[in-house]
């Protein structure tokens, strides 16, 4: 860390360099750009992959957060970047490095209006074309009548908008089309059974193969960020339920680890088994079902009642301790709402017994089949840069080689002490993403065997403050959801609220990445690699 | 007259009110004989057969598929013909929450639907907005776009609440009148024309 | 065995005997046609129950068992509502192709049904050239595929009507190749002939070989030919929403969903007359005594139960195996079945030439 902190203080003495958990840096505009290629392109440094971008509005002005992590050197940084303009803000993009940036920046614009110079789109992400005003700005009019809803379609655009900067210093707004007058675009989605909820897909096509796709997210948008800056903490919890309805428990996890952080709160042992066990029984639910619809979405539609089973078992498990099915809000801040069922160990063991036997089923039903390994091998390729360039993390980016998982990397609650293997595999297509799934579940069942026999007594749940505040200050915590790295960006000035509470999921940079995986490919392709990067719609669009 | 389907008595259901204001008004109106048993063939085969339009934006989305699945089997019913295309199916189960952007597709799919066409409200985001009522770009009800037959809460309701729910669709449609007078056209149209879009004739 | 030309004859000979010449005629074929019309549909909503029943059990479900006895009249109740379900008008659409499309389909599928050797003496047409007229008859409904496509103006259903096309085009050389093998080993085109001439064996059993790689090859283009599973690209659910018939709803979309379940049964029926017997009990030569209680199985449920049979296996394929992708299809046939399908016929020729079949 040291070491990092001298290069940059060397090479910009103008940086405001803070250590804390992790470097954190505050630089001009004019000078990010510069410092985001070194950062990047310095091999002592190597920070590749772009975690997130958060969009800051501190009432006097703009600007974001970017966190970096450098996949050669396990090191984390944060820089700070402010816009001067309250007006009219801009920054400088740095699309041009990291691939995905394109995407993190135009949701940022979409919610705070801060111009990025440079991207080549800088269209709306999550609102529709003509939506008014920046929702996450702290002045936004949010009464019903302001963009009220409407039955009327949504106007279309074929143009996009691209900023550049001349050479005086001047920005000029640039129109580019995204599509020709004579593309044959496709329209798939936000209503289509494949896109697993409501993505919608721009497709160009030429006959059967894809040429370009242009994706459109925000059909489920609901506006988690904002509606959590109205809610109490412990309030704040049960959207983290509603965003990956199938990792609701690593989603609760990470809130809940964030503002025990930031509370001083420490848990028992009790509840730290309780949570990593959660963890691990909704990551094989969540796999059984991916391994269902996916085998579905090529056609294979008797899989999904196989692997629906070993799901409707987790789901009692599941039921009897936390008391719902799908929505738990089970983990609370302090520990977890209430203790495990009288019967639960046993159903995990009779659950472990039955794990193997079924994944062998899988691969006797569906892996082996030829017509299944003709669709999904060398498809959908996406080599290990690739993967990091577009912050394609979890299952996925382990399928490319990428060993990303951040129980291994930074192991956050009892994850240090557990034994268990990282799946990782080269190839890099849609076989290999189904494949690392497929040995996940194995891995889970294993974590869950070492844990089950031995948890410990004690309390389930600490005693935790009724009016809980947090002191100023901000938190960033990342964990290994079921679909890849999931990070909790906390800023809180003091009061029983978030200042700003920005979710990261993992699911956007899968869905973003969906236009380079396809190209060339065909429109089946197209739904075999969609489907292999398992995107959970609502995940993306929060 | 007792509405009900098969293996569940009538004392099972909850609102009896509801169905049986519904069969008194029906039948003030009065109908032939002939009409009326042609009728009853009609809704027997309409309230066994009621296929999903494949739709669903979240988390309910996933409990329907759960409701497909082996322990649930909503194939027991004959329900489970989902349907990809609107045109063929015969209800809508707006299941997970409607935001802006989402809202005129939903009124468009609901279009699309070939009459006699129903919708099901499942779940609290379709209900009311349910958790998300203090967002910006949540649509407070589906009832706002579309006219709604059955309202399921839950957040999500779970696969045998949506049996409850369907089953209580198949018997409102068992007392509709198809040839007869009065059936539910007269409110939807009521419905439609408070809430028109342009350029569609209803 | 029953010969069902008595029971027909003595109808033709009561008409006639109170009727002319010309108003018997017009009874006999309005009286066929009924018949054909009514088996059609009850063999239609007959299949739908059966598929749905079958998919359940390999899904460990129960399927349809509401309706009726064992959820049997499920899928009359199906028909009823979609009897009377919306038949909506498309604006900017070829209107008259747009209603004729699904009638083509039906029709082509009609016309197939009416070839079938039902029973001893028990088949509408009996001409020289029935497997010939089958397979002519058969590839109409592909037009009524492409119009479907074409006509309802939609993205969607443009392309799957395209990959219909390709598929059925590229499908029925193989279908050919096979019958034609086995129109080689029977020697006659006619439907009644091919029957009979399996009365000591079936075909598939005394053509060995390459009757085995002919009824194999069949099975496969045949399952392309009905667009089922995995060869449903055309109505690719996970793709194309639902395909070619996208559009169509109510009873047009009744007749699309009818003549898929129809062109199954044909298919199977077809494979049934070429490789099975048609309605020929099983007979081995020399087992007499089994032979004779075998001629006891009235010879219309020998060829409902062998075609059932051979449907069943073809359901069985569409709930087991993951589609196949458009190139992937098009390889299968034009590198694969096809050049095995020639080399079967030289083989089925040099078999016969030397007289090396049972």
């Amino acid at each position: 860390m040291a070491q990092i902190q001298e290069t940059i203080a060397r090479l910009f003495p103008e940086a405001v360099i803070t250590e804390g958990k992790m470097l954190e840096v505050e630089i001009a505009d004019a000078q990010w750009h510069a410092l985001a290629k070194e950062l990047k392109e310095n091999e002592a440094l190597g920070f590749d992959f772009l975690v997130t971008i958060v969009g800051m509005d501190w009432t006097d002005k703009f600007g974001c957060v970017y966190y970096l992590t450098s996949t050669a050197h396990n090191e984390h940084i944060s820089v700070k970047v402010t816009a001067p303009d309250r007006e009219k803000p801009m920054l400088h993009s740095v699309a041009d490095l990291w691939k995905i940036a394109t995407i993190f920046e135009r949701e940022v614009y979409d919610f705070f209006g801060i111009i990025f110079i440079g991207n080549p789109d800088m269209r709306r992400l999550f609102l529709s074309i003509d939506w008014d005003g920046y929702p996450l700005r702290k002045d936004y009019d949010e009464s019903p009548e302001h963009n009220h809803f409407t039955t009327e379609s949504e106007r279309q655009s074929d143009f996009t908008t691209t900023y550049v900067e001349n050479e005086d210093g001047t920005v000029e707004a640039k129109e580019v089309r995204v599509f020709e007058p004579n593309d044959f675009v496709v329209n798939i989605g936000p209503q289509h059974p494949a896109t697993h909820g409501v993505l919608r897909f721009r497709t160009a096509v030429d006959g059967e193969t894809v040429q370009k796709i242009d994706v459109y997210m925000g059909y489920i948008h609901r506006g988690i960020e904002k509606i959590c800056e109205k809610l109490t903490y412990p309030q704040t919890l049960h959207f983290m339920d509603r965003l990956d309805y199938f990792s609701g428990h690593p989603y609760h996890h990470c809130l809940c680890m964030t503002i025990e952080e930031a509370a001083g709160i420490e848990i028992s042992r009790r509840a730290q088994v309780i949570r990593v066990l959660m963890d691990e029984l909704s990551r094989i639910a969540s796999h059984c079902l991916f391994i269902g619809t996916y085998c579905m979405d090529l056609g294979a539609t008797t899989m999904l009642f196989y692997t629906l089973r070993v799901r409707e078992q987790i789901l009692d498990i599941m039921e009897k301790t936390c008391g719902a099915r799908m929505t738990f809000n089970y983990e609370c801040i302090g520990g977890v709402m209430q203790d495990l069922a009288p019967d639960f160990v046993d159903d995990v063991k009779a659950l472990l017994a039955v794990i193997p036997k079924n994944i062998k089923e899988y691969n006797k039903v569906f892996t082996g089949n030829v017509i299944a390994k003709n669709r999904m091998e060398g498809v959908g390729v996406l080599s290990r840069e690739d993967a990091i360039n577009w912050s394609v993390t979890g299952p996925s980016g382990r399928a490319s080689g990428w060993a990303c998982d951040v129980r291994k990397t930074d192991p956050y609650s009892i994850y240090g002490e557990l034994d268990f293997e990282e799946v990782v595999r080269t190839e890099g297509d849609a076989m290999a993403r189904f494949k690392v799934r497929l040995d996940e579940m194995t891995q889970s069942a294993r974590i869950i065997e070492q844990l089950i026999d031995n948890i410990p007594e004690g309390e389930y749940c600490v005693k935790v403050p009724k009016v809980l505040k947090l002191p100023v200050g901000h938190w960033f915590r990342t964990v290994e959801g079921c679909r890849g790295t999931f990070g909790i960006y906390l800023e809180s000035d003091g009061n029983t609220k978030p200042y700003r509470l920005k979710i990261a999921p993992p699911c956007l940079p899968a869905a973003a990445v969906v236009d380079h995986l396809t190209r060339g490919s065909k429109i089946a392709d197209l739904i075999t690699i969609g489907g292999s990067l398992d995107y959970i719609v609502p995940d993306m669009d929060r | 007259m007792e509405v009900t389907t098969k293996s569940m008595p009538y004392e099972a259901w909850k609102d009896n009110e509801y169905i049986e204001k519904m069969v008194s008004e029906l039948q003030e109106a009065g109908v032939n004989v002939v009409v009326g048993t042609f009728d009853k063939l009609i809704n027997w085969g309409r309230s066994n057969s009621i296929w999903p339009l494949t739709f669903a934006t979240s988390c309910c989305g996933i409990e329907f598929v759960s409701l497909g699945a082996a322990r649930f089997d909503m194939a027991r019913f004959g329900w489970e013909v989902a349907r990809s295309s609107p045109r063929q199916a015969d209800f809508m189960m707006v299941a997970g929450t409607i935001v802006t952007r989402m809202a005129p597709i939903v009124r468009r799919l609901y279009d699309q639907l070939a009459e006699p066409k129903y919708v099901i409200a499942c779940g609290s985001c379709a209900v009311s907005g349910g958790p998300f009522k203090k967002s910006y770009h949540v649509v407070m009800g589906v009832d706002q776009i579309i006219p709604v037959d059955v309202y399921l809460p839950g957040c999500p309701p779970r696969p045998e609440a949506m049996i409850y729910s369907i089953m209580q669709l198949s018997r409102k449609m068992k007392v509709e009148r198809f040839f007869g007078v009065v059936n539910r056209k007269e409110k939807q149209e009521e419905f439609l024309k408070a809430h028109p879009v342009e350029g569609v004739e209803d | 065995m029953f010969n069902f030309s008595v029971l027909t004859n003595w109808i033709d000979n009561l008409l006639r005997s109170f009727m002319p010449e010309w108003l018997t005629v017009v009874t006999e074929c309005v009286l066929i046609g009924l018949v054909l019309l009514l088996t059609y549909s009850v063999l239609a909503l007959f299949y739908i129950y059966f598929e749905r029943k079958i998919c359940a059990a390999f899904q460990c479900r129960l399927g349809p068992n509401r309706v009726g006895p064992w959820g049997l009249l499920q899928s009359i109740a199906d028909m009823f509502k979609m009897l009377i379900k919306e038949l909506i008008s498309l604006n900017h659409t070829d209107k008259f192709l747009f209603a004729l499309a699904p009638y083509l389909v039906i029709l082509a599928s009609m016309l197939a049904f009416a070839v079938l050797p039902w029973g001893n003496g028990l088949q509408v047409l009996n001409f020289n050239i029935g497997i010939f007229f089958l397979l002519a008859v058969s590839s109409i409904g592909v037009l009524g595929i492409l119009l479907a496509g074409w006509s309802s103006n939609n993205k969607f259903t443009l392309i799957g009507a395209l990959r219909s096309g390709a598929q059925m085009v590229s499908y029925e050389i193989s279908i050919g190749l096979s019958v034609l093998t086995m129109v080689a080993f029977a020697g006659t085109m006619n439907v009644v002939e091919i029957v009979e001439k399996q009365d000591h064996l079936w075909f598939i059993f005394s053509g060995h070989l390459p009757a085995i790689i002919a009824f194999v090859i069949y099975l496969i283009a045949g399952t392309a030919e009905t667009n089922r599973g995995p060869f449903d690209l055309p109505e690719a659910e996970s793709e194309l929403t639902a395909g070619y018939h996208t559009e169509y709803s109510g009873i047009h979309f009744g007749f699309f969903y009818l003549a898929e379940y129809l062109n199954l049964f044909i298919v199977s029926g077809v494979a049934t007359l070429l490789f099975l017997g048609g309605w020929m009990p099983l007979h081995f030569p020399g087992w007499d005594g089994f032979n004779a209680i075998m001629d006891y199985i009235p010879s219309v449920v020998w060829f409902i139960g062998k075609a059932v049979a051979v449907s069943f296996i073809i359901i069985w394929f569409k709930w087991t195996f993951p589609r196949l992708r458009i190139d992937q299809m098009l390889s299968l046939e034009w590198k694969y079945l096809m050049p095995f399908g020639l080399f079967n016929l030289i083989l089925m020729a040099i078999i016969i030439v030397t007289n090396l079949y049972f």
